[in-house]
């Protein structure tokens, strides 16, 4: 008799319900690898992790974490995230959901958590598009690419997610590609020590979609794209560096910012301590 | 700034032998691969430095060729964990194997 054999992930994921949805060549299960490696290093027991997201295919990632996962309303993972973390601090959560998602439906709830600091990791997985509703383009779209709904090139400006991140106030900022797991693991893992609002985005390819309309034969030749494009520097001056690879440009890729400010749980508790304490 | 290196035909090539070379033992990887996951994406097979893997002509139910190891490259994979950490399906792993 042979015996099972089970993947060195298999208590962090639920196993059983591999192969996953997620297309050849998407990047999103490397994003997933990445962070239960980050996970297993952080010294949190894996019952005080929680996986929030909202809706997409990159949504679809905590439904494969062997976690207590929340898979939300399109855009509303981060009240949600939020309402949890302020009844129970003591979780770790993270919300993992598209750029889409984060940026576009509910992109004021990213400014408002970001704002407040809120104690939450949020990793966005950026494909350029919304690849689970067959690719049209959204905030996120780099300048003059196709997508479904600009099939002659985008003409809008793109959010450049890091320094909107960064001016809002988030504690930690970083911006990694699947095609670098170590750093971006790292990066996940440092982010997990942080008080406050961490904010990784993640690039990733979606062949099907934004790969197939810019002319990218596969995942393969989408993402050496994107790794070729791609140069490291941590201090980079965070107004400079939105994504526009199609004309020349490098993407640039780094842990920008990790820097001490209040939080909002932290600000919560004084005032509770206060308030109970007899103060005002 | 650091820019990305761009993958060369050997990536392993030494350019300059340390002295002690000889006293380290390169490790040595067990490949396992569950052929019902493989999506034939081919990342695996790009980034391992050894080219230790192939897209076998078996097709798995979803119709995929899935990657197993080169013949010729039985004794090369280093357990150097790429293909493991960038397959977006899980179907691929590596154990170090002890060397005596
Ligand atoms: C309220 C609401 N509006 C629209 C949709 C349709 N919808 C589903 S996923 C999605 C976009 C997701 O894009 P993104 O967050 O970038 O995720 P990706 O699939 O690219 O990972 C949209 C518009 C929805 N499910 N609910
Ligand atoms: S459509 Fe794009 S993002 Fe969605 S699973 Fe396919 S490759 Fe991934
Ligand atoms: S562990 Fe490294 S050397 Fe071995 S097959 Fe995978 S990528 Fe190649
Ligand atoms: S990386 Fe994974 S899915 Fe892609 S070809 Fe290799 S084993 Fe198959
Ligand atoms: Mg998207």
């Amino acid at each position: 008799m042979t015996e099972v054999e089970y993947h060195p992930k298999h208590d962090l994921i639920r196993e059983e319900r591999f192969p996953h949805v997620w297309c050849p060549g998407c990047g999103l299960g490397i994003e997933l690898q990445c962070y239960l490696n980050a996970l297993e290093k952080s010294g949190i027991p894996q019952n005080n992790h929680v996986l929030v997201s909202g809706i997409g295919c990159t949504a679809r990632i905590p439904g494969y974490a062997n976690l207590d996962t929340y898979h939300t309303t399109h855009g509303r993972g981060l009240p949600f995230a939020t309402g949890m973390k302020i009844a129970n601090p003591d979780l770790k959560v993270t919300v993992i959901s598209g750029d889409g998602d984060l940026f576009n439906i509910g992109g004021n709830h990213f400014i408002h958590a970001a704002r407040r600091n809120m104690d939450l990791l949020v990793i966005c997985s950026n494909n350029f598009n919304y690849g689970m509703t067959g690719g049209q383009h959204g905030s996120t779209t780099p300048p003059t690419s196709k997508s479904a709904s600009t099939p002659y090139g985008n003409i809008e400006p793109t959010f450049n997610l890091p320094y909107i991140a960064s001016a809002l106030g988030a504690s930690y900022v970083a911006r990694w590609t699947v095609m670098h797991p170590r750093q971006l693991t790292k990066s996940i893992r440092t982010a997990m020590d942080v008080k406050g609002f961490a904010f990784i985005e993640v690039l990733s390819p979606c062949p099907p979609n934004f790969g197939k309309f810019n002319g990218f034969k596969d995942g393969f030749e989408e993402m050496e794209f994107y790794r070729k494009s791609s140069v490291v520097q941590n201090d980079a001056k965070l107004e400079d560096i939105s994504i526009d690879p199609f004309h020349g440009k490098d993407i640039v890729l780094g842990d920008f910012v990790n820097r001490k400010r209040a939080s909002y749980i932290t600000l919560e508790h004084e005032l509770i301590d206060r308030i109970r304490g007899g103060g005002q | 700034m650091i820019k990305e290196p761009k993958i060369s035909e050997n990536q392993r090539e030494i350019w300059r032998e340390p002295l002690n070379f000889g006293r380290f033992a390169v490790p040595k990887g067990e490949i396992h691969i569950f052929p019902e996951r493989c999506k034939e994406c081919n990342y695996c097979t790009n980034y391992c430095p050894n080219q230790v893997l192939e897209r076998s002509p078996e097709v798995n139910v979803y119709g995929y060729h899935p990657v197993r190891v080169r013949e010729d490259k039985k004794d090369s994979c280093v357990a150097c964990g790429m293909c493991q950490s960038i397959c977006p399906d899980f179907a691929i792993f590596v154990k170090e194997v002890k060397i005596q």
